[in-house]
């Protein structure tokens, strides 16, 4: 479903006197249907730029990012927009939820950026799935961190994706709730029929998970030049 | 219903600027349009009451002055002309009526003038228009000491048929110059929405023969109101009186004469115009200022809402529709604004020269305005669209791992 090949990402660094310096140099990954794969990473290792790669926010350099038949590098950033919004789901590590809109217009919103339709019920059966069936008219700032990040899982979901992306979903829970978020996002996905690409460098949840890839050994940038 | 959704939301979280800008908005579009609508209705108002006579004849000076004295009873009277005079214009075969009219008193700051009953009962004082006497009330008769009071005079002073009052000398209200004769209301005007509604009408004799005023020009009157029989005629008079003679003014045509007017106060129209259209301007880059000034608060739902997939002309639209909406709501507001101001507005010119404005008439302005200041709206809200359009999503919302 996913295969990424020859995958190369850099960005001007200032600590470079402006010269690019590479980030992700990715020769190969693949990801099936409905399959759950961790990276473990240290902070600044270019995780999330891998991901934001595969979700279409960054554009690629150069490689081939293969997602179910579809070249993303190949497209344009509308057509990537797209992409994401019809087939992808992402959780971020802050939830990004939009403070000013309920919870239902949170999740709601997941799914209207795609070509299909507004499925309000299916927003409201996500969120009961995840515990928050009472809370649909509450704002974001009226929730727990636990709860906020759960209405980010409905929100991944929404669009019924093929592929949920999540940035270290539990660096900002504690331990007890970082489980329950994780076991949420994992038997989400499952249901879903979503494959799960998972990054983050907190031991404990990557023991959770089987396959865990090294993302150090995966991605191998290239050294910055001397001159 | 993602970009209602969006709209609405965004409002929400910035009601109070949303509701100043608005209110700026509705500011900016009454007074657009108030200024506009008292321009061409006072204009429109002054032409029509001017429209029943073709031309006065007053004293030598200003014809403007004697315009205004004497149909928009306004300013003082240039001078006074004869009997003589009068009866010189009033046989005038190219006259079809002559109306003699003497002011110089007043009651109660609301002006007295002399005049015959004919101006009643046989002369239409604009096209189409005579005056009528409400039930229970006739016309003065002959030289009595009587008073026919139009609408507007009679209602600020409370005058009914029966009553009586004594006038005061001069045109300017003082107390302590009252005359000794008593007049009794014999009939108020039907409201006719010209200044003659502010008028103390009395027989001509009255303000004449006044104890107080000099018994040797007992017989002068200030000014005719004149109808004529063909145009040309007032050419011919206009020669006559203006050109070779060097005593009387023969103000003709008066409609050209109030068109003049307007031509040398339209300096002032063009200021408040151009005070309006600074306000419209002020009110859009209000639009402008207050979503600009929310753009590095709203920078990461923007963000957010890219990440979920939505595409940049699609943010560029939603910020665009804001301020077209804030516009809207702004402008619509404006009708109340315009509604209360031009009430107002109307009071006071009603009161000071007797011209009713029309608070309900409809204008092109009424739409042209509203729907160019939504359009300003927009356009300041390109600004800040365009900042929404160039927000990058990696960038804004995750640390980097």
């Amino acid at each position: 479903m996913l295969t990424i090949t020859d995958l190369r990402k850099s960005f001007p660094s200032p600590e470079a006197g402006g010269r690019p310096v590479e980030i992700v140099s990715v020769a190969h990954f693949a990801l099936g249907a409905g399959e759950q794969v961790a990276l473990r990473g240290e902070s600044g290792s270019g995780k999330t730029t891998f991901l934001n790669l595969i979700a279409g926010l960054l554009a690629a350099d150069s490689g081939r990012i293969e997602f179910d038949g579809t070249n993303l590098v190949a497209l344009g950033e509308a057509a990537r927009d797209r992409l994401r919004a019809e087939r992808m789901g992402y959780i971020f590590q802050t939830f990004n939820l939009l403070q000013g809109f309920t919870v239902l217009e949170n999740v709601v919103l997941g799914m209207s950026f795609g070509g299909g339709r507004v499925d309000r019920a299916h927003a409201r059966s996500l969120l009961e799935r995840v515990g928050l069936g009472s809370r649909l008219q509450h704002f974001p700032r009226q929730l727990s961190t636990g709860q906020q990040q759960r209405v980010a899982v409905a929100r991944a979901l929404a669009n019924r994706p093929r592929l949920v992306l999540a940035d270290e979903p539990t660096g900002n829970l504690d331990r007890r709730r970082g489980q329950e978020a994780l076991a949420l996002i994992r038997e989400a996905c499952a249901e879903a029929g979503a494959a799960l690409l998972l990054v983050s460098h907190d031991p404990e949840v990557l023991g959770q998970f089987s396959p865990v890839r090294d993302f150090t050994e995966l991605n191998r940038p290239a050294a910055p030049s001397a001159t | 219903m993602t970009l209602p959704l969006i709209l609405y939301r965004s409002l929400r979280q910035h009601a109070l600027s949303t509701l100043v800008t608005a209110g700026s908005i509705a500011l900016a579009v009454g007074l657009l349009m108030v200024v506009w609508m008292v321009k061409d209705q006072s204009q429109r108002a002054f032409v029509e009451t001017s429209t029943g006579f073709d031309a006065v004849l007053g004293a030598r000076g200003s014809r403007l002055q004697l315009v205004l004295n004497a149909i928009f009873h306004l300013e003082a009277s240039p001078g006074n002309i004869t009997a003589a005079d009068f009866e010189q214009i009033r046989r005038h075969p190219a006259v079809k009526a002559a109306i003699p009219l003497a002011v110089g008193d007043n009651y109660r700051g609301y002006r007295i003038v002399g005049t015959v009953e004919s101006l009643f009962t046989q002369v239409e004082y604009a096209r189409g228009r005579r005056y009528a006497v409400q039930p229970g009330g006739r016309v003065f008769a002959g030289a009595a000491h009587e008073a026919l009071v139009g609408s507007f005079a009679a209602e600020r002073l409370g005058l009914r048929v029966g009553d009586t009052f004594q006038p005061y000398h001069g045109l300017v209200f003082d107390p302590s110059h009252q005359h000794e004769e008593i007049y009794t209301v014999v009939g108020i005007l039907e409201p006719t929405n010209t200044p003659a509604d502010r008028v103390l009408w009395i027989p001509l004799a009255g303000i004449q023969n006044m104890k107080g005023h000099d018994p040797k020009f007992a017989t002068d009157l200030s000014a005719v109101l004149l109808q004529l029989r063909t145009p040309q005629a007032g050419f011919m008079l206009d020669m006559m009186y203006n050109r070779q003679g060097n005593r009387l003014t023969f103000a003709y045509p008066v409609g050209a004469i109030i068109a003049d007017l307007f031509g040398k106060i339209g300096w002032f129209d063009r200021v408040l115009a151009l005070v309006a259209y600074l306000v419209a301007f002020v009110a859009a880059g209000s639009v402008l200022a207050s979503i600009y000034a929310s753009m590095s608060a709203r920078r990461r739902d923007l963000a957010i809402l890219r990440a979920l997939g939505a595409r940049r002309h699609t943010l560029f639209a939603a910020v665009v529709t804001e301020a077209a909406v804030i516009g809207a709501l702004g402008a619509v507001a404006g009708f109340i604004v315009y509604g209360a101001l031009l009430t107002g507005v109307a009071r006071i010119i009603r009161a000071q020269t007797g011209v009713a404005i029309d608070v309900l008439a409809w204008h092109p302005v009424l739409w042209v305005a509203p729907l160019a200041m939504i359009a300003l709206c927009a356009l300041g809200g390109i600004i800040p669209a365009l900042k929404a359009y160039r927000v990058p999503v990696a960038e804004t919302l995750a640390p980097t791992s």
